[in-house]
């Protein structure tokens, strides 16, 4: 295993976050989106990603954070999962760090909520933290079905 | 031998031997039918013959050995020095059974197995003992004995390197074996193998210019094409505002070319249904002997072509249902013997298309579906309570047939019985966008109906607009589009407690609002829907029943790819897929069925046209009905079975004229005599307000119309009612609760008589 590991970074309310930079295909700027209508508060809504569509989720409602202010774009981390690419949508795009292994550490006990799902661990960072996103998980949308959608018996 | 060559040559092999094998089954049982003849024995003798030589040729010593053994036999059949039997078929499918084990085997492992076949052998051997009486003609035939020597040569046959690519198959009889050299994926290929054969007898030349394509392939094509199709929409899009009539004409080019492009590689994709009806005279037979129930297999259609990708995903299904029949829905030779039927049971396979889609029924003419056992199955089993079955119709005891898990066979059986089935193919075929119903009369037999799709990646849609936001609907729900306007739009819409329907010719069209059930704002038109000028209902069909979807705008049709949505949009059923629209956005694709049940305006009560039909035979079963709800003056709550309303129909006073003492109203060039409800009911009726428009159920009874004025329609409801205070009124059945409210049951042939009396009087 090698000490060092690369992550694209990305902030999202004030909060850096990263994913391995493997698993993500490409950084976009904010793309117009499908509304889909009945689809969980997470969904932002689809894109088209040349020709292919793809789910954008909105890191801040999965991380149950507060709304993105309205007028600020987010911009489209897509990354690959094991059900094909996904879009996160994020507030602004980091660098790609490289960082120690060494100053890893599993997330802290007090971590809960949706965050305990999705933040698989922590880098310290020189001044600050990097939270290391599980995209399989963070692409996870546990909300019920919509209502009204169980067929009739 | 390279290693690649090898395997090339075993896919080669493996390709040609599944084809071979499976027309050697058909062939069998043609023979074993009486028919067929020597074409059939010919056919069955190449195909064995083929496949050990070739094995032969690999190295494949027990594939060759079995079929040898099988050849052997043939053989002698071929030359008429034996008479088939039905213990030789029976070998003979157990020897195609064991070389497609050994076959498997290959495939999965590079080497034809070890699996022991001595009993099979020794009794292909045993089989090729030569009556007495034709003992004269024993001596094996020498000419083809020494031929076929060439092939027990063990030793494989190494093509010398940069070998021409033959298209021909394996030569039968040549001295040096040609082995054909196939490039990955596209390789030409005769169909037929060795049809080159000295034997090859009448092969039709159609064969000869079939290639193989890997599917995987084909796909990738039909991606692209995908891929074009949007791009031609969206240039097509795009051309609209400029001027240029070279560019104009080019796109036009584009357009006409891109669309025969796209028909031309679906055709290539095109199977027809008979590759998987093909195995099912084999299924058949294995299944009814194992059952021992004599079954007579019809099939019709057998050149309907279907997308590949649909192909696969009906055969499980159909074969499963198949099966069922025979075992659940064929009764065997006695019981049919003792029910007055022929002792053969039919079981019929038919396909066709009809608009855009395909239809599939399977018919037999067996027992039927027991619906009071299939209730008690699924009580014993807890998929049900009593209660909930006393009160289901008929078609809902029938889809009983598909929860999971449930099993009417008594005793489990090889062939079904273990309550995996009907569920699962009732999922595969919702899967592709198609639809089963299920018809069965007891005694008769059953009928399966499948409609399937015919191909599930491009579909023409009627893209809407709802909300701002622009839905794909696929055509072929679509039923009709009604457009609303002025004051058409303001009145043509009305509400039965708060449930809007529309009267299209006469029959009540429940309404769904499409931004209502996406909970997303109203477009850019002003005011709630009800103000708008103009209202577009899109009438829709879903599980057979009609709705009316309203929308804010109708665009336009397209043709649309169909797009997968990812997992975390998957719970939702209102929607089938997404697609690209010409100006690059994405647009949601409606699931129509799911849709209808998302809101609620498929349920059973409203199957209207269905409720006519059976209110009448229900209400010896049960009492449950369908009512007209509606009140006269302001507070009488009336009902009378929905079956009885012909129609409902608004009239304008100025409309009202006057014979004798009657009201009437010209109506669909009749004379409607009018009867006032109020006028005629005892009791205290609270007069309502006098209003401009009269709401009018026409009834009518031999021949004669009457319309029944009452102040306004409530609703329609399907309810078990029970007379609570039978009455002795005239023109009143009795009282009964109806949606927690005193409801009376109007005696409509008594008020007409009441009516009638009336007007008598006072013209006399």
């Amino acid at each position: 295993m090698s000490s060092h590991k690369r992550f694209c970074t990305f902030i999202v309310d004030g909060l850096t976050f990263g994913v391995d930079v493997l698993r993500v295909q490409e950084v976009i700027r904010f793309q117009e989106m499908t509304r889909v209508p009945l689809a969980s508060a997470m969904v932002s809504g689809l894109i088209n990603l040349r020709g292919q569509i793809v789910t954008a989720i909105d890191l801040r409602r999965r991380l149950a954070l507060t709304d993105r202010p309205p007028g600020q774009l987010p911009m489209n981390v897509v990354v690959r999962t094991d059900d094909g690419a996904v879009s996160l949508l994020v507030d602004e795009i980091g660098d790609v760090l490289e960082v120690d292994e060494s100053t890893y550490e599993r997330p802290p006990e007090t971590l809960t909520g949706a965050a305990r799902q999705i933040v698989q661990g922590v880098y310290k960072l020189k001044d600050s933290l990097l939270l290391i996103i599980d995209t399989n998980e963070a692409v996870t949308v546990h909300d019920k079905v919509a209502p009204g959608l169980t067929k009739a018996a | 031998m390279t290693e690649t060559l090898q395997q090339e040559l075993i896919k080669d092999l493996l390709l040609e031997s599944h084809e071979g094998l499976d027309r050697l089954d058909r062939e069998l049982l043609v023979l074993e039918q009486g028919q067929g003849g020597s074409d059939s024995m010919n056919n069955i003798f190449r195909v064995i013959h083929t496949l050990k030589g070739t094995a032969g040729c690999l190295g494949l010593s027990h594939i060759e050995h079995t079929a040898h053994a099988g050849e052997n036999l043939l053989s002698l059949l071929r030359d008429g020095k034996l008479v088939i039997t039905p213990a030789m078929i029976t070998s003979l499918l157990a020897l195609s059974d064991a070389l497609r084990g050994m076959l498997r085997t290959l495939e999965a492992t590079g080497t034809d197995g070890t699996a022991d076949h001595s009993e099979l052998l020794a009794k292909l051997e045993q089989l090729q003992v030569i009556p007495a009486a034709s003992a004269a003609t024993v001596p094996a035939p020498p000419a083809t004995k020494a031929v076929y020597g060439l092939f027990s040569d063990d030793e494989p046959v190494a093509p010398a390197e940069g070998h021409e690519p033959s298209v021909a198959a394996v030569p039968a009889a040549a001295p040096q074996p040609e082995i054909q050299i196939a490039k990955p994926a596209v390789h030409a290929h005769d169909v037929g193998p060795a049809a080159s054969a000295p034997e090859g007898g009448n092969r039709s030349s159609v064969a000869d210019n079939a290639i193989r394509v890997d599917i995987s392939q084909l796909d990738k094509v039909m991606n692209l094409v995908g891929e074009l199709v949007l791009a031609r929409n969206q240039i097509i899009a795009n051309t609209a505002q400029f001027d240029q009539a070279a560019l104009i004409t080019a796109s036009q080019r584009l357009n006409i070319i891109t669309t025969e492009l796209q028909e031309s590689v679906m055709k290539t994709r095109m199977q027809p249904i008979g590759n998987v009806w093909g195995k099912f005279p084999r299924i058949v037979r294995d299944v009814s002997h194992e059952l021992h129930k004599k079954v007579r297999l019809v099939m019709e259609g057998q050149s309907t072509e279907l997308d590949r990708t649909i192909i696969e995903a009906i055969k499980d299904p159909l074969t499963h249902i198949v099966r069922n029949s025979i075992d659940h829905g064929i009764e065997s030779p006695e019981k049919r013997r003792a029910a007055g039927k022929a002792e053969e049971g039919l079981l019929s396979l038919r396909a066709y298309h009809e608009g855009g889609q395909v239809n599939i029924e399977i018919m037999d003419d067996g027992g039927g579906i027991n619906l009071e056992r299939v209730k008690a199955k699924a009580i014993s089993q807890n998929l049900l309570s009593a209660e909930r079955a006393a009160n289901l119709s008929e078609r809902e005891s029938l889809n009983l047939i598909f929860l999971p898990g449930l099993s009417t066979a008594d005793k489990i059986t090889n062939v079904s019985g273990r309550g995996v089935g009907m569920d699962v193919v009732k999922t595969n075929i919702e899967k592709i966008g198609g639809s089963i119903d299920l018809q069965t009369q007891p005694g008769q037999g059953t009928t399966l109906k499948i409609k399937i799709p015919l191909t599930l990646a491009i579909i023409p849609a009627l893209i809407v607009t709802s909300g701002g936001d622009r839905y794909a609907i696929p055509q072929v729900s679509l039923l009709e589009l009604v457009r609303l306007e002025g004051a058409q739009a303001r009145k043509g819409i009305e509400q039965l407690y708060g449930a809007s329907v529309y009267r299209l010719r006469g029959q009540l069209l429940p309404l769904a609002y499409l931004n209502q059930q996406f909970k997303v704002a109203a477009g850019t038109k002003k005011g709630g829907p009800e103000q708008d000028d103009v209202i577009n209902i899109i009438v829709l069909q879903a599980d057979g029943r009609p709705f009316g979807l309203v929308v804010d705008e109708i665009n336009d049709t397209e043709e649309i790819v169909v797009k997968p949505l990812g997992k975390q949009l998957k719970g939702i059923t209102s929607f089938a897929g997404a697609t690209i629209m010409g100006d690059g956005r994405v647009a949601l694709i409606l699931d129509v069925v799911g849709l209808a049940q998302h809101a609620n305006v498929v349920a059973e009560t409203r199957d209207r046209s269905a409720a006519n039909v059976q209110t009448r035979a229900k209400d010896s079963v049960d009492n449950r009905q369908t009512l007209l709800l509606f009140s006269v003056g302001k507070d009488r709550r009336m009902a009378i079975p929905l079956s009885l309303a012909a129609r409902l129909e608004e009239f304008p006073i100025s409309k009202i004229e006057r014979t004798g003492a009657l009201d009437v109203v010209q109506y669909r060039g009749q004379i409607l005599p009018l009867i006032r409800v109020a006028d005629y009911i005892p009791g205290r009726v609270t007069q309502e307000a006098p209003t401009d428009i009269l709401q009018v159920v026409v009834y009518s009874d031999q021949g004669r119309s009457y319309g029944l004025v009452v102040s306004q329609i409530n609703d329609i409801v399907e309810e078990a009612i029970t007379i609570k205070r039978a009455s002795t009124a005239r023109g009143i059945l009795g009282s009964a609760v109806v949606h927690e409210k005193v409801t009376d049951l109007l005696d409509v042939p008594g008020l007409i008589a009441a009516a009638e009396a009336t007007s008598a009087q006072s013209a006399a």
